[in-house]
């Protein structure tokens, strides 16, 4: 059995028994808001890491998605069609904002995507006959699937660790898929992947449409988390902030933004109840990746770690060597 | 000459003000070899470019068997069969060589004379890709990226293949091999530009030869000719 499928089954292991092992239902909730997270990030480095496209906007796809959930309960619709509407609304969202972003890429891309985030931020903090304005929509119930109660920390837990599951799986397929290999192609040589005959543009109109879906899900898990909706959520602070989980992480790779998720959470929400400047403690974390591991923390371990093994062989290597007649 | 694979008609192009190509013409039969020489800045690669779509001319017309393919964007050149192995490779360094293969792969036209390219007729071609084809394309020798260049050209299954400067910056023992292989894809009725500094390498090869200086076409004659003729090719191409 190979290493990675041993660590694998660790992993898996341990989030399927955290609600065992964890000391209470306050730390179950914060699982689930890596998990959900996570979700998100990982939709943010379909672009990021995949494309080479960063953007500065996403929170805004991930609030409209939340908004719509609420919306659509607050006027009386079922769950179901609540998530399927946030789902199409988050697609068609994410359709408009890829159709008037892509026209650059680099800095435009970003400063484009800034302002349609700052706009969503906007809208939903002045239309209050739609978004309550400031005072917000709040949930009052989490479905119910199959008559399976997502009320308590743990079974919300468990079905937010089945939709992270399935994410990171579909992540999988779509980066080893002929796609993935596009669409990385089209990150590092876009003028030749044109001239092998690939519309480029489509292709990261498609890797939007995949990024979409993923933040959509997060926002809707979200707001079933919190049971509350407002336009903080689709402020700057939170698009940099999921940045931040890709980008400390691992941009590009597959295991980097759950990493960097869990930093964010963790430094977020336990970290901030024994230091008062965690946002100070998250910005220094910030700065020592850059400065000792600029590719991530995901890499930038693997490598450390292949150059400690090398230096812990070479030793043995020459007294090998230097024993032979 | 055979029926036409690619020619370009009297095209001028422009790089902002420059005007680096000055009414050029020539013509690459059917699974012939064109060499296009000429020295730095001639206006080779800006051939390549413009034959791709790459760059737009602001006169004249690129034909590729018989269609007129001036003014599509790159990818539709490239349906039309046309594929380029570009100068310093531009490997996509972060995918595997396996990877890079199958991002470029396209079916061959219908009516197509010649087997398909798939990653196995490349890799038989390429032993030494084989044996890496689990690697990281960065991690490859610069004779290897080329060779994985050109596979992956190969792969788009063209009919007409552009090649810029395929010996740059390779050890004289590695070009020798690459020499071998495009001798071998000119063997197999493959229509080859093949874009050289060095024109050794190039006279041995090619069917054609046509000479650029300063943007404009100097010489259009064949290796043959051109010795019998003794043009002076310094003149062209500098010291070589």
């Amino acid at each position: 059995m190979s290493a990675r499928l041993i660590a694998l089954g660790i992993a898996f292991a341990t989030l399927v028994t955290v609600p065992y092992w964890m000391p209470g239902d306050y730390y179950i909730n914060v699982a689930s808001q890596i998990l959900f997270y996570a979700i998100f990030a990982l939709g943010l480095n379909v672009l990021v890491g995949y494309a080479g496209l960063v953007s500065l906007g996403h929170a805004g796809l991930f609030g409209i998605a939340a908004y719509a959930t609420a919306y659509m309960l607050q006027t009386g619709y079922g769950h179901t069609a609540a998530i399927v509407v946030a789902l199409i609304v988050g697609i068609a969202s994410m359709a408009v904002y890829a159709v008037l972003s892509l026209r650059s890429t680099g800095i435009g891309f970003i400063m484009i995507t800034l302002a349609l985030g700052e706009i969503l931020w906007g809208l939903a903090y002045r239309w209050i006959s739609l978004t309550g304005g400031d005072n917000g929509i709040s949930v009052r119930t989490r479905p119910e699937p199959f008559g399976f109660s997502l009320a308590s920390p743990n079974t919300f837990y468990y079905t937010t660790l089945i939709i992270f599951l399935l994410s990171v799986a579909a992540m999988a397929v779509l980066v080893r898929s002929p796609f993935g290999a596009s669409l990385m192609g089209t990150r590092d040589q876009p003028r030749r992947m044109n001239a092998l005959g690939y519309h480029v543009w489509m292709i990261r109109f498609y890797a939007c449409l995949v990024s979409g879906l993923l933040t959509a899900v997060s926002g809707i898990l979200f707001v079933y988390y919190t049971q509350f909706i407002s336009p903080q959520t689709l402020a700057l602070t939170s698009s940099a902030e999921v940045l931040l989980m890709v980008i400390s992480g691992g941009a590009g790779t597959l295991l980097g933004p759950i990493v960097g998720a869990t930093l964010v959470v963790v430094v977020k929400t336990v970290v901030s109840g024994f230091i008062e400047r965690w946002n100070f403690l998250l910005g220094a974390v910030f700065v020592a990746i850059v400065i000792l591991m600029p590719e991530g923390l995901v890499p930038g371990s693997a490598r450390l770690w292949r150059l400690a093994w090398r230096k812990l062989n070479a030793p043995a290597k020459t007294a090998a060597t230097e024993g032979e007649p | 000459m055979a029926t036409s694979a690619l020619s370009l008609k009297n095209i001028d192009a422009y790089y902002g003000d420059s005007h680096v190509l000055t009414d050029v013409s020539f013509e690459l039969g059917e699974a012939r070899m064109l060499g296009l020489l000429g020295r730095n800045g001639a206006g080779k690669s800006t051939c390549m470019s413009v034959t791709m779509g790459l760059l737009a001319p602001r006169r004249g017309e690129v034909v590729v068997f018989g269609d007129k393919v001036t003014g599509l964007s790159p990818e539709m050149v490239a349906a039309q069969g046309v594929a380029l192995v570009p100068q310093g490779r531009r490997i996509f360094k972060s995918l595997t060589v396996r990877e890079n293969l199958m991002v470029a792969a396209r079916k061959p036209d219908a009516g197509s004379k010649h087997a398909p390219w798939i990653a196995e007729t490349v890799f038989a071609m390429f032993p030494r890709l084989a044996e890496r084809h689990k690697q990281i394309a960065a991690h490859l020798s610069g004779g290897e990226q080329q060779m994985l260049a050109i596979g992956r050209a190969l792969m788009g299954n063209p009919r007409v293949l552009l090649m810029d400067e395929p010996s740059e910056g390779l050890a004289p023992q590695i070009v020798a091999e690459v020499m071998a292989t495009i001798r071998k894809l000119k063997e197999s009725g493959l229509s080859i530009v093949l874009v050289e500094q060095n024109p050794r390498l190039v006279f041995d090869v090619a069917d054609d030869i046509v000479i650029l200086n300063t943007g404009r076409v100097a010489v259009v004659s064949t290796p043959a000719q051109l010795d019998k003729d003794g043009v002076d090719l310094t003149q062209h191409l500098g010291v070589f």
